[in-house]
């Protein structure tokens, strides 16, 4: 859990500076987004980097999922009766909604790759360049309005993920738990800005 | 002078006839989990109990209830409680929803002032299946003691009380022992967890030991087996929600889990492997 969590954080970064690249317009995007894929060349083949990228980053999901659903498993099996009145002392929002809200983040992934990645699910459709996609997908407030569900939601399961991955690699203790806690909320709330400030910029027209 | 005036209170007779007292009763409604037996279904059974001081610890409060139900012939409500001072971990109810009920501390410290008259108050048993009732609300916690059977223990032989310089060991260390020591096994953070893990008792037992020079030779050993222990009594996993700490009556620290974990890879590393 804490380690296929740990890659995908890193991976989140790089995707995150990456996206920032729109700001300094069509060229530089487009071309940054040719550099990811011939990485390397020619001494490797193209797309090398980002197929490697892509294997580690399956793995990572599924690695994940697994780990979660044994975990959810398991906490069904440990309690098959349930309270009649439950009520909750310490638990976040962020920490009550990590199981339902990765489960909305996955299928936020799936339509995120069908639409800017892979083109099928933009309005400009497959075969156009990575720019004109970002902007013609962007353009839609409902497109907007779920990236923007998904990704708080993706900065809620990191709030608490960070702060869980450092307890499960028990590098957690008295006197760090406080300053964890306050980073993995300033990282979430970064992190989710920066991916957050693209679709809104197209929105209003300052990438356009 | 405060002489004189205790003998004036004591000269107005017991509290029972003080009408200031008096109005100070209150009058509840209990919706208590009634379970015949381990194999039966149960459910939530309400009953009124009246005349209840706010003086009066939890327990005091289910001993009237149960007055109540033997006067009336019906079965009195069973719950476990032994020393009702808040060190032996016996006592342990799900009071409306929260183990131990509202206040940070075991049932039996729990006291009556903390409810309002005409409140109504859920009581309900651990659950767990780890945990399978017995009756009412009196479960079966056997399963933390063969976690501790599991390795939460040292097999140096400590005879008499050796002399305190002979092994040093750092203030540091030994309050933080000491603070996982106070775990009294009473169960609450299994209670409270959204999982229903016993991560937070495990934890303080291994923090505990592992900690001290004394429970240095099995420290690997230890932590695999009683982590495996767990597993298999059908605890739940750790996803670190800290329910668990927010619930024991010792406020064992979150930091107790992360010392397991840490432990735990150490140990997994240096080739240590659980019994089967």
């Amino acid at each position: 859990m804490a380690v296929s969590g740990i890659i995908m954080l890193l991976y989140l970064v790089a995707h995150m500076i990456g996206n920032l690249k729109a700001f300094a317009g069509r060229e530089t995007f487009n071309s940054y987004s040719h550099w990811i894929r011939t990485i390397g060349e020619p001494a490797v083949p193209a797309q090398t980097f980002l197929t490697i990228m892509r294997i580690l980053l399956v793995v990572t999901v599924v690695a994940h999922f697994w780990a979660a659903i044994s975990l959810w498993r398991q906490a069904r099996r440990a309690r098959p009766q349930r309270y009649v009145t439950k009520k909750p002392a310490a638990q976040s929002y962020a920490s009550r909604t990590m199981r339902w809200g990765g489960v909305i983040v996955l299928a936020f992934i799936v339509y995120h790759i069908l639409d800017l990645t892979l083109g099928v699910a933009n309005p400009e459709g497959p075969g156009t360049t990575p720019y004109d996609r970002l902007v013609a997908g962007f353009s839609n407030p409902l497109v907007v309005a779920f990236y923007t569900i998904a990704l708080v939601l993706l900065g809620m399961h990191l709030r608490h993920g960070i702060w869980s991955a450092t307890q499960t690699l028990g590098q957690s203790n008295k006197r760090r738990e406080k300053t964890v806690n306050h980073f993995a909320l300033a990282f979430s709330v970064l992190l989710i800005g920066g991916f957050l400030i693209v679709p809104f910029s197209v929105l209003l027209g300052i990438i356009d | 002078m405060t002489a004189t005036r205790e003998g004036a209170t004591f000269a107005t007779g017991t509290a029972g006839d003080d009408p200031a007292m008096e109005k100070h009763d209150m009058t509840l409604t209990l919706r208590v989990w009634r379970q015949k037996g381990p194999q039966h279904k149960g459910k939530m059974v309400t009953y009124r109990v009246t005349d209840i001081s706010p003086d009066m610890s939890f327990l005091e409060m289910l001993d009237v209830l149960n007055e109540q139900l033997i006067l009336a012939g019906d079965d009195p409500v069973v719950f476990d409680h032994d020393c009702r001072e808040g060190i032996c971990g016996s006592c342990g109810l799900m009071i409306n929803g929260q183990a131990h009920g509202p206040e940070q501390t075991t049932t039996c410290q729990l006291h009556m002032r903390k409810f309002k008259d005409g409140d109504s108050i859920d009581i309900e048993p651990w659950r767990a299946s780890a945990f399978p009732v017995i009756k009412d609300l009196s479960v079966d916690r056997r399963a933390l003691d063969r976690i501790v059977q599991a390795g939460g223990y040292i097999s140096a032989p400590t005879g008499t009380a050796p002399e305190a310089h002979s092994i040093l060991v750092a203030k540091k260390d030994s309050d933080a022992a000491f603070d996982a020591a106070t775990c009294i096994g009473c169960g609450a953070c299994v209670a409270a967890c959204p999982n229903a893990s016993s991560m937070l008792f495990t934890a303080a037992k291994v923090t505990h030991l592992g900690l001290l020079p004394q429970g240095q030779p099995e420290r690997n050993d230890r932590v695999v087996n009683m982590v495996a222990q767990q597993d298999r009594e059908g605890f739940g996993g750790c996803s670190n929600i800290g329910e668990c700490s927010a619930a024991c009556p010792k406020g064992i620290s979150m930091e107790t889990i992360s010392r397991l974990n840490h432990d735990l890879l150490g140990a997994l590393r240096a080739g240590a492997r659980p019994k089967s």
